[in-house]
């Protein structure tokens, strides 16, 4: 009999678990209060209020009003509706938009298809963390500018952007001002009038809550069409009928977020770095990627010399340990994350990268077998690789 | 693992004739860095009793994601033994049904490059040897060589908007 392996989950950047407590709260809302939240009757009636106090606990994490939430189904229709939303409705004012090159796919590629739509996308450098310059923002505001968007956080090296100071600038020259908080919101502290935020675009997927859910804050008073026109649900600004179930979980997430937030993050934090440190020391031509103190509590994300990163999460996956890679090998381009190649690697120092992503189920035994397996399988495929 | 078939897997975690040949009678090598596949292939030669000339032993180095490797590892073991001739039988399809089940689209390139470095080495023996070499190895060669400078093109333009970037 094979010994029967350990598994270990540190793809908590890609999905999360649904928190037990979560799928409790929702579990009411599929067969037994199903209502749909217009009907006048008291099945739409009890949908319909549920629905709101879920708008006012999602509000209260990110310090917003409960009608500046709008949900969605998942961050990439926020940041969907907050790009091509806000260009539309502000034509008039201007046709550019400033983002960073570190940006998840979902903003690149908006912002690509807005381009052939006539506006005009600067595209901001970052430095070797991925950090983006404040005033670099400030420089590439011009007279036609109507919106910047900076990611809060990036999903794959991690690094925290300094979000407040760019929104400050923004409001200073009256440029509406977004941030894609997929990665951050529910594990750091946010609030959206102290960092000067106008839209955030948050996921319940990534913190413990279900998939299909998202949600866009939208502060009042901001100019926004929608994308999806029908019954007028969420304000207008986003009809469907509405994933009751599924905003109940977020919902609950963000409560759990709000209780246990601060002390889970010394604790990620506590364990990445003794995960970071650990591969650093143990794997010769190691090396982190993003920025070793401005990142997520969760994120560690490396490149290898002389190995390559499908081949290193196979590995890892055969021996019990799920992670991700920048590399090109496991996508259809066959070119290396973008993310990686802004932040200055060469594509094949990219093509040996790693992220392990840490969450509410990560143990300290689980980093130690980690750091055990890991420099053993570099070790094993650096045995057979041509490029030493 | 879903994704990949039970071969693939034992050759990956166990890849057979991996390393190297001293004193090889060829050496080839496919693919590049900058896609983040490298294949290179050693070969010793001899010939038997009919003056065939026999691949008697055969390592490969692979620096790539595990299809990558597991078509190298395939490869060895089917060419070991077999004469040159033999050897450069083999497609591309025969190493796919081989390794037992269809593989994604992308990753076809890699059975690809595989046997690209084993005509390679082959190439590189006839070379050594000043043996003629036959049209068809002569026409892969070219072919091989012309892929590799489009992409050393594509990374210099990478590293020219790298270092106006950096400047």
């Amino acid at each position: 009999m094979p010994k029967k392996i350990k598994r270990i989950y540190l793809d908590y950047a890609a999905t999360t678990p649904v928190d037990p407590r979560v799928l409790n709260a929702m579990e009411p809302y599929f067969s037994e209060k199903f209502g749909n939240t217009m009907s006048l009757h008291s099945f739409g009636q009890e949908a319909k209020t549920a629905l709101e106090e879920s708008r006012e606990i999602v509000a209260d994490l990110m310090g917003a009003k409960p009608r500046e939430v709008i949900f969605t189904s998942s961050a990439t229709e926020s940041n969907n509706l907050a790009l091509k939303g806000v260009a539309f409705a502000n034509r008039k004012k201007g046709n550019h938009i400033i983002i960073s090159s570190i940006e998840h796919s979902c903003i690149m590629e908006s912002t690509k298809w807005l381009e052939g739509q006539g506006f005009e996308i600067t595209r901001l450098k970052v430095d070797k963390y991925g950090l983006v310059d404040p005033e670099d923002v400030k420089k590439a505001i011009k007279k036609e500018t109507i919106l910047v968007s900076i990611i809060h956080a990036s999903n794959e090296i991690g690094t925290i952007e300094p979000i407040e100071e760019i929104g400050k600038i923004c409001k200073e020259r009256g440029v509406y001002f977004h941030t894609d908080a997929a990665q951050t919101f529910g594990k750091t502290p946010i609030n959206v009038n102290k960092m000067n935020i106008d839209l955030m675009t948050v996921s319940a997927h990534k913190m413990y809550g279900p998939k299909g859910v998202g949600a866009l804050f939208v502060r009042e008073g901001v100019k926004i069409e929608p994308i999806l026109h029908g019954g007028g649900h969420e304000m207008g600004l986003r009809s469907s009928t509405v994933n009751v179930a599924g905003i109940i979980g977020f919902a609950e997430a963000c409560k759990i977020a709000k209780k246990e937030m601060e002390k889970e993050a010394k604790r990620l934090t506590k364990l990445r770095d003794k995960l970071i440190k650990g591969v650093l020391e143990k794997i010769p031509g190691s090396h982190l990627n993003g920025h070793p103190t401005k990142r997520l509590p969760n994120n560690a994300n490396f490149w290898f010399e002389g190995v390559e990163g499908e081949s290193i999460v196979i590995q890892l996956d055969l021996l019990g340990i799920a992670a991700s890679t920048g590399s090109a090998c496991s996508s259809e381009k066959l070119e290396p994350s973008h993310v990686l190649l802004a932040i200055g690697l060469r594509p094949e120092q990219a093509h040996g990268s790693l992220r392990l992503s840490l969450g509410r189920w990560t143990k300290e035994r689980d980093i130690n077998y980690v750091l055990k397996v890991l420099p053993k399988v570099i070790e094993r495929l650096r045995k057979f690789s041509p490029i030493k | 693992m879903p994704i990949y078939s039970k071969t693939i897997i034992e050759h990956f975690k166990k890849p057979r004739n991996a390393g190297k040949i001293k004193n090889a009678s060829g050496i080839g090598e496919a693919g590049n860095i900058l896609c983040g596949d490298v294949m290179k292939i050693y070969l010793k030669i001899e010939k038997n009793k009919k003056g065939e000339e026999i691949i008697k032993d055969i390592k490969f180095e692979t620096l790539g994601c595990i299809v990558a490797i597991a078509n190298t590892s395939l490869l060895t073991t089917m060419v070991k033994g077999k004469t040159i001739k033999e050897a450069l039988k083999i497609k591309k399809e025969d190493l796919i049904k081989e390794l037992g089940q269809p593989l994604p689209p992308f990753k076809i390139h890699c059975s690809v490059l595989a046997l690209d470095a084993l005509k390679e080495a082959i190439y590189d023996y006839y070379q050594r040897k000043k043996i003629k070499i036959p049209e068809d190895l002569e026409k892969e060669h070219q072919r091989i060589v012309k892929t590799k400078e489009e992409i050393e093109k594509k990374y210099k333009e990478f590293r020219d908007l790298e270092r106006e970037v950096l400047e």
